[in-house]
């Protein structure tokens, strides 16, 4: 008989997170809108009614509410459910959350884990399907994650609850179902700002970021057959970047390429990048090579949504550009 | 709702450290959003709350701090942009904060503190404290949408958020005839199911009465209130601030300076109706004085904050911060 390892998926790896840290600390709470439909129905059903609250559509004020209860002593979880909806919380979140530590001297603290979900390639169409990290990324004192992995997700949420500073937490649908191994330690947390050698090689580096992974993955096996050694790093976090973890990687390597979903203006490639082109320039063997969703509103029509977001191809051409 | 000699002086003693300390900042140059003319508004809102009460306010709140506890003389120093200011010289005029007196913050943001006061009335109900929290706002604020969020979820979840608006008909150089469709902002309590109570705000005892009746509300679970109290503001918006289409005559400027001045209404008040000497006024008078220069030669005292400290308290928990290169 064969002994099955239970595997968790990403999503119920998130909700998991989130109810032991509950059940450890009863200042974390829980607000969000539509929470059982929006996939929280384990969370509804383990912790107290008091603690998990349905909230009316008012992102910016329940977010700012979220903000307030912090500051005050509370230890707050706001979802923003499709991040399409993020915009409307920007203001408690950058000019409140991000900015309340250093703009009091240190007197207050904003202990906020700010969670999204980036929807997208589901035929959700313009308004629902945003990739919003990089936007955050511009604004200081918010740190940013964005796991690939069930194992990163509950792992990253539970440091991000743990966590005294406001994080945002981007977690993603396409990765919701996806199952693995999972530690059930009730301390298994992944520390803020490290990044994870997903692949180990030596010829080109591929950074990739979130859902990314899979298809860096799924390149770096076709690239093997041909004899190229890919190493795939996933920084995992995004703010603060793990600036020691890449530089070294393409210290190995000499070629970079960066994946992202996000939109290619100003997406979080660019910024690694521009950290390679001052602090590792002389690594580089090749030019950065970026892959990323064009700058172009998402189509309704699947034909055409499913063209835009990174694949595998174009990743692999990406390599190619600079073997 | 009895009313001892002991608060109505000690109503009277905070206008006058208000207006004296507004008075200094102004001439120490570092006055901004000034709220002269709006003491009473600002007494009477906060100096009934405890320590562990919380208050949000705004941009022009060193009225509403001072009421709440905070000492003039880091007041002083913040405003100086100096180490020794409250905020160590950070937050400046527009970002003041004192948690042990349960000022959470005021923020520039014109309508920013509703949620962040509604969080904070959210975080007594979680851990079942009968804390109650205040949040100061404008006229201004009262067209922002957090006005509606805030007030709708404070009421439907019975939060014990006071709402507090002090209406000087004023945003900036925008009166609220010209920007509300309805004049009396307290009028919108009734949309919520909630008391909306108008006051005058030059007359501190009403502002003071109308706010313990909403805190004791507040404090046996009945949730929130919605008062408005109309005030004036004495002073221009900002310093500095260049006018080149004026938004109010001097005559009603002077007409409010010479006749509703909440200090000078209040004073007579208490001599006439013998609640105070000539004497305890003088007293006060001095005392006061006495602690505003105080305040001013501390501040002036203080450091410039050091260069070298610029990175300091962006985060509780610096990661790769701050940042190695560049």
């Amino acid at each position: 008989m064969h002994k099955e390892e239970k595997k968790t998926s990403f999503l119920d790896a998130i909700n998991q997170a989130q109810i032991e840290e509950m059940q450890r600390d009863d200042r974390v709470f829980l607000i969000g809108e539509d929470i059982s439909i929006y996939g929280g129905t384990s969370i509804v059903k383990s912790i107290e009614e008091k603690r998990v609250m349905n909230m009316p559509i008012s992102e910016l004020g329940f977010t700012g509410m979220g903000v307030g209860a912090a500051m005050a002593g509370m230890r707050p979880i706001v979802d923003l459910t499709i991040s399409s909806f993020v915009y409307l919380a920007s203001d408690p979140i950058i000019n409140q959350a991000a900015k309340q530590r250093y703009m009091t001297g240190g007197l207050m603290q904003v202990p906020i884990v700010f969670r999204a979900c980036m929807y997208y390639n589901v035929g959700n169409s313009a308004q629902h399907s945003d990739r919003p990290y990089p936007t955050f990324m511009n604004s200081p004192g918010l740190k940013i994650v964005v796991p690939s992995t069930p194992a990163d997700a509950k792992g990253l949420m539970k440091a991000a609850i743990r966590d005294d500073d406001p994080v945002l937490f981007f977690e993603d649908i396409n990765l919701w179902s996806q199952k693995a191994i999972v530690s059930d330690d009730k301390d298994f947390v992944i520390p803020i700002g490290v990044a994870e050698v997903k692949r180990q090689g030596t010829d080109v580096t591929i950074i990739s970021i979130g859902a990314c992974l899979s298809k860096a993955l799924a390149a770096s096996e076709q690239l093997s057959s041909e004899g190229i050694s890919v190493e795939v790093l996933d920084p995992r976090t995004l703010v603060p970047l793990d600036k020691k973890a890449i530089l070294e990687s393409v210290r190995k390597t000499g070629r970079l390429v960066i994946v992202e979903n996000a939109h290619r203006t100003n997406g979080v490639a660019a910024e690694i990048a521009a950290v390679i082109s001052e602090e590792g320039f002389e690594s580089l063997l090749k030019p950065i090579q970026r892959v990323a969703t064009p700058d172009v509103n998402i189509p309704a029509s699947p034909a055409l949504e499913k063209s835009l977001y990174p694949s595998v191809e174009a990743v692999v051409a990406a390599v190619r550009k600079i073997i | 709702m009895l009313i001892t000699n002991e608060i109505r002086h000690s109503l009277y003693e905070c206008m006058l450290r208000i207006r004296r300390f507004e008075e200094a900042a102004k001439a120490n140059e570092v006055d901004d959003h000034l709220c002269v003319g709006q003491e009473a508004a600002n007494v009477g809102a906060c100096i009934s709350l405890r320590k562990d009460d919380f208050l949000t306010a705004y941009h022009r709140s060193h009225g509403h701090a001072i009421a709440k506890g905070v000492p003039v003389d880091v007041l002083m120093a913040e405003l100086m942009l100096k180490v020794d200011g409250i905020c160590k010289g950070r937050g400046g005029t527009l970002h003041l904060a004192d948690p042990t007196v349960g000022l959470l913050g005021t923020t520039a943001i014109v309508g920013g503190g509703k949620p962040l006061a509604l969080g904070a009335g959210l975080s007594a109900h979680l851990r079942g404290t009968d804390q109650v929290s205040l949040c100061v706002f404008g006229d201004g604020a009262s067209n922002q949408g957090t006005f509606h969020e805030t007030l709708n979820m404070a009421a439907l979840w019975n939060l014990p958020v006071i709402f507090f608006c002090d209406n000087n008909l004023y945003a900036i150089s925008t009166s609220t005839e010209k920007s509300r469709a309805q004049p009396d902002v307290a009028k919108h309590a009734e949309g919520y199911d909630i008391p909306g109570v108008i006051i005058d705000g030059q007359d501190v005892e009403a502002v003071y009465i109308a706010m313990c009746t909403a805190v004791e509300r507040a404090r046996r679970g009945e949730g929130p209130t919605l008062i408005e109290a109309k005030t004036y503001r004495f002073e221009e918006h900002c310093r500095g601030l260049t006018i080149n289409i004026p938004y109010r005559s001097d005559e009603e400027v002077e007409f409010q300076r010479a006749n509703r001045d909440p200090i000078e209404l209040y004073r007579k008040k208490l001599l006439d109706s013998g609640f105070i000497t000539v004497e305890q006024l003088n007293a006060i008078a001095e005392k006061i004085a006495s602690e505003i220069s105080q305040a001013v030669a501390f501040g002036k005292a203080s450091k410039v904050p050091d260069i070298s400290t610029i990175y300091d308290y962006q985060y509780s928990n610096p990661i790769n911060y701050p940042p190695t290169s560049i």
